[in-house]
């Protein structure tokens, strides 16, 4: 990445950020809400690589717990195994694939949900697992699988994508 | 997978060689792998710091100079979003207002009789607590300077129900300062930065307030309803109390010695909905609809004991 196209990430990032704690959050809807910081980092995996996008969690999740005054390093540390996970995938199985940013972001949603609900309880905060597991987490499912193309589309519109050598496959076949 | 491939290679005579990975984007494994354990240690670093130090712990600084340099965007992203949320509101309350009339009319004749019957008792208490010289813990409202505050943030995701309030220690804010609205109880101070504090919600499954049946007198304890996100339920309540449905819950506001209650006496939390028990339980199960409503706070009280320093 380009220090500009990193800069752009990074703002991209941070405005997200601040964006998902003071509205996106407070929109409920069927006892969910979207994680609009969740969808984007994991759009920036998929366009720009798995580091980029593990760093881009990373800060993303400061952010957050900054804002929100959490425990420091709860969001960041989700975030950048998403931002990982999005990179790899895009990088790997989920190239060229259309709907790779669909099944990245419904796939790392429910992930990310329950490695939250493990990361709460290893805290010692109390979390009923219906709630998060089920009446939170399956309409933050839908919602985030909703915005998934759209967010794609707008990142890929400010970011730009990674540049990639798309004709070289993984296995080549020698007769 | 590769083996079948493999094995079908082989008969068809082929042969499949696996390319090296292609470092399209100028990352090696050993270089992505170690950006990623670093972060991911810095995760690990950050949560166990800020977790175990308490307001003067080695991040508690960081934390705060974060969190007010953020603030201004914050506090400004919320005014931008504010008017979008009163249209989406008053959209939403069309739908509800005809029915809602009918129900508030009726509740204004009963509030007007009681205020009647509730002037008398005022007046005979405040003669008999002078014949006692009795000597009672702090009240709401008048033991307290409430502090205004616009709720600047929300925590997502399932595991907290906390708001982010943009008044800090600068304010007079401590943790365990009691937070309310118009309408009743909001919650509890847990973390303060010198112009931004961390409020607990009641509905949080670690909150919880002492609480008393305004009719009744019944005593119990208020906290989250497992399952549900914004309902209450009264835990505690002795079989042989007395308990009913529409009856309203305050806080309670104990002491004993020196220890009293986070929650000053008679701040409103909600009303009773729903009473029953089983002969196996110990206690009512009493479940509370709060008056606050948690998902639309837009602004807040924190009550600050009078004369803090």
């Amino acid at each position: 990445m380009t220090p500009a196209s990193w800069l752009r990430a990074v703002a991209v990032v941070f405005v997200v950020a601040l964006l998902q704690v003071v509205i996106v959050s407070s929109l409920v809807v069927a006892g969910g809400a979207p994680d609009l910081l969740l969808v984007v980092v994991v759009v920036l995996g998929l366009l720009r690589g798995s580091t980029p996008g593990a760093a881009l969690g990373f800060v993303g999740g400061i952010v957050v717990d900054l804002v929100t005054l959490g425990t420091l390093g709860v969001t960041s540390l989700i975030l950048t195994l998403a931002g990982f996970w999005a990179g790899r995938y895009g990088e790997t199985t989920g190239r060229d694939r259309r709907v790779a940013p669909v099944i990245a972001v419904g796939t790392i949603t429910v992930l990310a949900g329950a490695f939250g609900y493990v990361l709460h309880y290893l805290l010692d905060q109390e979390v009923v697992a219906g709630h998060a597991l089920v009446t939170a987490l399956a309409p933050a499912f839908v919602l985030n699988v909703a915005l998934a193309l759209p967010i794609y589309a707008l990142v890929r519109a400010i970011v730009g994508e990674g540049v990639r050598d798309a004709s070289a496959p993984e296995v080549e076949v020698l007769v | 997978m590769s083996r079948q491939r493999s094995a079908r290679s082989a008969a068809l005579g082929l042969t499949v060689r696996r390319l090296p990975t292609t470092n399209t984007r100028g990352n090696g494994p050993l270089r992505r792998r170690l950006v990623v354990g670093l972060l991911v240690l810095a995760s690990l670093v950050l949560i166990s710091l800020s977790f175990r130090s308490d307001d003067s712990g080695p991040l508690s600084g960081v934390e705060s100079a974060g969190a007010t340099a953020l603030r201004p965007l914050a506090v400004g992203l919320e005014r931008i979003a504010q008017p979008f949320r009163d249209v989406y509101g008053w959209a939403d309350s069309l739908l509800s207002a005809r029915s809602e009339a009918e129900a508030l009319r009726a509740e204004v004749q009963e509030l007007r009789q009681r205020t009647i019957q509730s002037e008398f008792a005022l007046q005979e208490n405040v003669y008999l607590r002078e014949l006692l010289d009795y000597i009672d813990g702090p009240r709401f409202p008048a033991d307290f300077d409430p502090v205004g505050a616009e709720v600047t943030g929300r925590p997502s995701g399932a595991f907290t129900q906390a708001i982010v309030i943009a008044a800090g220690s600068k304010h007079g804010i401590q943790v365990n300062d009691p937070v309310v609205n118009a309408d009743g109880l909001v919650g509890v101070v847990v973390r303060v930065a010198p112009r931004s504090a961390r409020v607990q919600l009641l509905t949080d499954e670690e909150a919880a307030a002492s609480a008393i049946d305004l009719r009744t007198g019944a005593t119990g304890i208020v906290r989250h309803a497992r399952g549900t996100r914004e309902t209450l339920v009264l835990d505690r309540v002795r079989k042989q109390d007395v308990v009913r449905r529409g009856n309203e819950i305050v806080t309670a506001g104990w002491r004993a010695g020196t220890l009293s209650s986070l929650y000053p006496k008679g701040i409103p939390i909600g009303r009773v909905t729903s009473v029953g028990q089983t002969d196996t339980d110990l206690f009512q199960q009493v479940q509370v609809d709060p008056y606050v409503d948690f998902g639309s706070l837009d602004a807040v009280l924190v009550l600050v004991p009078t004369g803090r320093p």
